[in-house]
């Protein structure tokens, strides 16, 4: 009976925690998406002009640790008994690239554009009883370069 | 010292080679840490205690490829990826690598 209770509580906590912090976290992501496009990230190995028009480079890196809450990881596991979209996921992964990418471009402050842009993810287990993916680290990385307007 | 992940610095000249420059670490869990993502694994959102763990354990990873490419004689690594593994249960190994030369 307390196992149920305590199972229900967490459920709850998921439920409204969880549903509001992934709506704060999109809001937040959509709002810096916008102020930083001037840097355009592309996964071209040369830059699409002459190189001597570069100015100066650097290695950028953001990377993010991001969980999935109690109350989605319940629901994905009944889910996947059927087989099918697992939206809670889906939503994860995204916000985790999202949030790899905008913290890369941050660092990326003064450059133009970003290279050869590279994205990781791997899943941190959380132990021996719990195999299920309840996090996963993104990674985001990328040569910045400075391009001098002729 | 100049990093890039791509083959050449750009806008600059690569006049030598010194081979592969690796570096990594193996990092544990904080069990401190690890109680409050543990916490935080209800609510959902970035656990921010591992964010920093992973970025602080990608930096030296980072520091030691550097040092070795300075050993060799270098001036830039270009190529540079990286990579995470799981050697061990609550333990991650992060690796990058990279490819030591010298440019002008």
């Amino acid at each position: 009976m307390e196992q149920l209770v305590i199972f229900g509580v967490l459920i709850v906590l998921g439920f409204t925690f969880g549903k509001a912090n992934e709506k704060k976290h999109y809001k937040s992501i959509r709002e810096r998406e916008k102020s930083s496009r001037s840097i355009a990230v592309v996964n071209f190995k040369k830059p699409p002009f002459d190189d001597s028009k570069i100015e100066d480079q650097k290695l950028v890196i953001g990377a993010t640790v991001i969980s999935i809450d109690y109350f989605k990881l319940i629901s994905a596991g009944l889910k996947s008994l059927f087989g099918g979209r697992l939206r809670s996921y889906e939503s994860l992964v995204d916000r985790g690239r999202r949030e790899a990418i905008l913290r890369m471009k941050e660092e990326a402050k003064g450059f133009n554009m970003i290279l050869n842009v590279r994205i990781e993810t791997s899943s941190i287990s959380k132990g021996p009883k719990n195999n299920s993916v309840g996090s996963l680290e993104v990674l985001a990385y990328g040569t910045a370069i400075k391009v001098n307007e002729v | 010292m100049l990093l890039s992940n791509i083959e050449t610095i750009p806008g600059k000249k690569v006049v030598e080679f010194f081979g592969l420059a690796t570096g990594s670490t193996v990092r544990a869990k904080h069990f401190g840490k690890d109680l409050m993502a543990g916490l935080k694994n209800i609510v959902g959102g970035e656990l921010t205690g591992y964010s920093e763990l992973l970025t602080e354990s990608r930096e030296e990873a980072m520091q030691r490829m550097i040092a070795q490419a300075k050993n060799s004689g270098a001036n830039a690594i270009v190529n540079v990826r990286f990579s995470t593994s799981s050697v061990a249960q609550g333990a991650a190994e992060l690796y990058c690598y990279g490819t030591a030369v010298r440019v002008e």
